[in-house]
């Protein structure tokens, strides 16, 4: 198992590097010049110009930036947005915010979509499972935009039961943007676990436990619901990665000042720093939340081992 | 300056459904003018997005980091909140020149810096040179170059932006202190609007403590404004600013302003109906409908400096006959587009000069009349060739779509030629590799707000031949006629002189029309009901100082 680990970890650096430089290509390759679009309709005095690409050093080919960049990150400097401002401080000052809202949004999936696909899998047919299906269709089709207005409208404005936007009182401020982002997924949850909870329970090795005489319960927690947690784990481990990656348009609704706003406005204005960054950040998440998902497997199927 | 406002706008029919759209016209200014004297207190909360800068002066020039740098920072002169006319409210007790060449300008005692050090002439001779040297990379730094010196201190770059020969001077050879109180600038030229420019953000002055850390100064400013930082400003969240008791100008009314980031102006407008945020400078165009209506009279509009204009390829053999310029601006319904496209929230410009300066006049342009059958027979009197359909070239992803559509529309019913669109450029590729590089084939939008309240800063910039790119004068418009008139204006012996000779200089240029004028901007704010006194100038800044705080 440690070995395993070790493996797995030593192969992120190959992904980091391939993964950096793609990401650092794809920004060079940006149509417009950042330094122009920086200035808008006055133009900028061309010694300003001038010394604005030497200092991010515009005027070298992709290569070389490339290996500068690198040589500062290695030196564990992230470099500097336009406006002069340290990647890495940006970075410290959102990563916990978007942390937040992701487990929020995560928690509410991992809660109510496991409850609602449980109950729907184990009365399948019943009321409650119909009802399990007109609502996640509902709610996967609704457009998040349209979700986050009507739920900011609602049940901040109207009822005033959550505040309306920003991160001012503390993590009860997440509970609605963390529930509005979450919901997509929670329905996709919800379905999922209802699925493979039906599915297992006709299982042979479940007939098998019911015949032994177990208590259902024993037979539906123990046997069934383990296994059919794997496919649901894979996805909230992936969802996890996903969020934390940053949610453009809620994170805009709830003006939540996470990063996934920072690297939209970054991409926007061509920021290669920025973006290289906090996306090479999103791909670290990726890997470990990966490895995260595959060592659970062991733990909830007894059938796999890592050597 | 740049106008450049990135708040997000999501799309949201929804929100206008969810408030209940009860279209209702009533047009709000605020009438409570009950300016109180002295202190009101209370603390009240305004929106911007995100400055794209550190907050320092001589750096910001776009309208966000604009609003917090008035408060915190006030120049040499300032402008009337209304009408934009200069008022010596300002540090400068006097600027004055014999020649409109060597101005001296002598200070008034007593201001200080937030951090009690003086504000003398140092303070600023010191910002400007900071400014003007092209290492430093100071946006603002174009604007000390009318004075003598300057082009020491740029970098010699080549046509790649790589500098050939760097800066030989770290001072401008005009600049002069004399005494403390007293300092002594030499223009290149003469130019009697000197003293009305000096209100704009890269002339405003720098404590000794900004040379020491300007990284840290541009997180937690120390300037000489009415208010001043209270802690280190945070991208996407804000800070707060507290009255400058020290101030010796009219002291701020409240005891202090939440500025707050959000960035989604929806967002911001469901915070201003709930009472949790007092002052919004825009209104999303979805609600505009029903904005005054649910507002009253905090519903606020005004007319701003922003001015949206179409200009020709003169380069273009297609639009070189001044006659074919004439005929599509006749044959463009301006009040008709503001209508319905805009819902009355830009007016339709019949001049090159914005109505908040001093000299517009309201009827100047003669070809921008509609009268699409003077336009059909003007344009016949031309060899334009009608079968062939015109480029409309616009910016992508700025909201342009819609009325460069609705102009395409009424040339074709108008004049009878077809319209092809080219609106999917990004604004950089748009202005650098397209219109500096004369590539542009037809018509192309651009806009432009002031910087200082002259007619000369709608004209100058903009289309003299020392504006051609890189400078602004991207439809390649030169006639020396038309640059001496300006010229003139710049030395004329009096202000209503100089404004005479700016009109004649914009009679020049709606003749030959480069440029076909299309809109002037409006502002709409809402605010809460905790807040009176609220004001906007020209700019679009509100003017916090004034704000009062209902008790």
């Amino acid at each position: 198992m440690g070995r395993y680990i070790a493996r797995r970890l030593l192969l992120t650096i190959p992904v980091l590097l391939g993964s950096t430089f793609l990401i650092f290509a794809m920004v060079y390759a940006l149509p417009g010049d950042p330094i122009a679009a920086l200035a808008g309709d006055r133009p900028l005095a061309p010694g300003v110009v001038a010394e604005l690409k030497d200092r991010y050093n515009l005027n070298d080919p992709l290569l070389v930036q490339y290996g500068k960049y690198l040589g500062a990150l290695l030196q564990g400097d992230l470099g500097t947005d336009f406006a002069g401002r340290s990647v890495s401080e940006t970075v410290a000052e959102r990563l916990p915010v978007t942390v937040k809202l992701a487990l929020v949004a995560v928690g509410f999936e991992a809660l109510i979509g496991l409850i609602a696909g449980v109950l729907a899998g184990i009365r399948k047919d019943s009321f409650f499972d119909n009802l399990v299906l007109v609502t996640t269709i509902a709610v996967v089709s609704v457009p998040v935009f349209v979700l986050g207005f009507v739920a900011q409208i609602t049940l901040a404005l109207r009822l005033n039961l959550f505040p309306i936007s920003g991160i001012g009182e503390g993590l009860y401020s997440y509970l609605l943007p963390g529930f509005v982002l979450g919901s997509l997924s929670l329905a996709v949850v919800a379905r999922l676990t209802r699925t493979s909870l039906v599915e297992n329970l006709r299982n042979d090795y479940v007939r098998t436990a019911r015949a032994k005489g177990l208590p259902p319960r024993t037979v539906l927690a123990k046997h069934a619901l383990r296994n059919s947690l794997i496919p649901v784990v894979t996805f909230l481990g992936a969802d996890l990665g996903a969020l934390l990656s940053g949610a453009i348009v809620t994170e805009g609704i709830f003006n939540i000042p996470g990063l996934g706003r920072t690297v939209f406005q970054a991409v926007q204005s061509g920021e290669g720093a920025v973006v290289v960054g906090v996306v090479t950040l999103f791909i670290f998440f990726y890997i470990v939340f990966n490895l995260v998902i595959d060592i659970a497997y062991a733990a909830l199927d007894p059938r796999i081992r890592y050597e | 300056m740049q106008i450049h406002k990135k708040k997000m706008r999501l799309s949201a029919v929804l929100l206008v459904l969810a408030l209940g759209a009860t279209a209702c016209g009533g047009n709000g200014t605020d009438s409570d003018d009950s300016s109180a004297e002295g202190p009101s207190g209370g603390t009240f909360s305004y929106t911007i997005t995100n400055p794209e800068n550190p907050l320092v002066p001589g750096n910001t020039s776009e309208s966000e980091g604009t609003q917090v740098i008035q408060a915190l920072f006030t120049g040499l002169v300032t402008y009337d909140v209304e009408t934009s006319k200069l008022e010596m409210e300002g540090v400068a007790e006097s600027v004055e020149s014999e020649d409109s060449t060597l101005w001296t300008v002598k200070l008034k005692e007593g201001w200080t810096f937030h951090d009690g050090t003086p504000v003398d002439a140092e303070s600023f001779v010191n910002a400007w040179n900071y400014t003007a040297l092209s290492t430093n990379a100071q946006g603002g730094s174009s604007f000390f170059s009318n004075i003598e010196g300057y082009d020491d201190l740029q970098a010699e770059t080549d046509d790649n932006d790589v500098v050939t020969k760097p800066p030989s001077a770290e001072e401008m050879s005009g600049l002069e202190v004399v005494d403390p109180q007293t300092f002594t600038v030499k223009l290149t030229a003469p130019f009697t609007q000197f003293p009305l420019t000096l209100g704009y953000n890269p002339f405003y002055p720098l404590p000794k403590a900004f040379f020491a850390d300007p990284e840290a100064f541009g997180k937690k400013p120390i300037g000489n404004g009415p208010f001043q930082a209270e802690e280190e400003f945070r991208q996407d969240v804000g800070f707060t600013m507290t009255r400058f008791d020290d101030y010796a100008g009219d002291k701020a009314k409240a005891d202090a302003v939440d500025i707050k980031v959000i960035p989604d102006v929806n967002t911001a407008y469901i915070e201003v109906q709930a009472g949790n945020l007092d002052i919004l400078d825009t209104v999303p165009p979805e609600v505009i409908a029903t904005a005054p209506a649910e507002f009253g009279d905090r519903f606020i509009e005004r007319s701003s400096s922003t001015f949206t204009y179409m200009g020709f390829p003169t380069y273009d053999p297609r639009y070189d006959d001044k006659k074919v310029r004439q005929a599509f601006s006749m044959a463009i319904d301006r009040a008709a587009i503001t209508k319905a496209i805009f819902n009355d929230t830009r007016d339709p410009a019949f001049s090159a000069i914005s109505p908040v300066v001093d000299g517009s006049r309201p009827d100047a342009c003669e070809y921008c009349k509609y009268d699409p059958a003077a336009a059909k027979a003007l344009l016949a009197e031309t060899d334009f060739d009608t079968s062939q359909p015109i480029d409309l070239w616009f910016n992508a992803g700025a909201g342009h779509d819609a009325w460069v559509t609705a102009v395409g529309n009424q040339l074709r019913e108008n004049l009878g030629v077809t319209y092809v669109l080219k609106g999917d450029l990004t604004f950089s590729q748009y202005l650098k590799e397209v219109g500096r590089q004369k590539k542009f084939t037809g018509p192309f939008r651009l806009g432009w707000g002031m910087d200082y309240p002259s007619p000369q800063n709608y004209l100058e910039p903009l289309y003299t031949e020392s504006a051609l790119p890189p400078g602004s004068n991207t439809a390649f418009y030169v006639n020396p006629a038309f640059d001496a008139k300006v010229q003139e204006g710049n030395e004329a012996e009096d202000n209503d002189d100089a404004i005479e000779l700016y009109q004649e200089a914009e009679d020049i240029l709606l003749e030959d029309m480069p440029i076909m004028p299309m809109f002037f901007g409006k502002l709409q704010s809402v605010h809460s009901e905790k807040v009176s006194n609220v004001a906007f100038d020209a700019f679009g800044r509100a003017d916090l100082a004034n704000v009062t705080v209902n008790q």
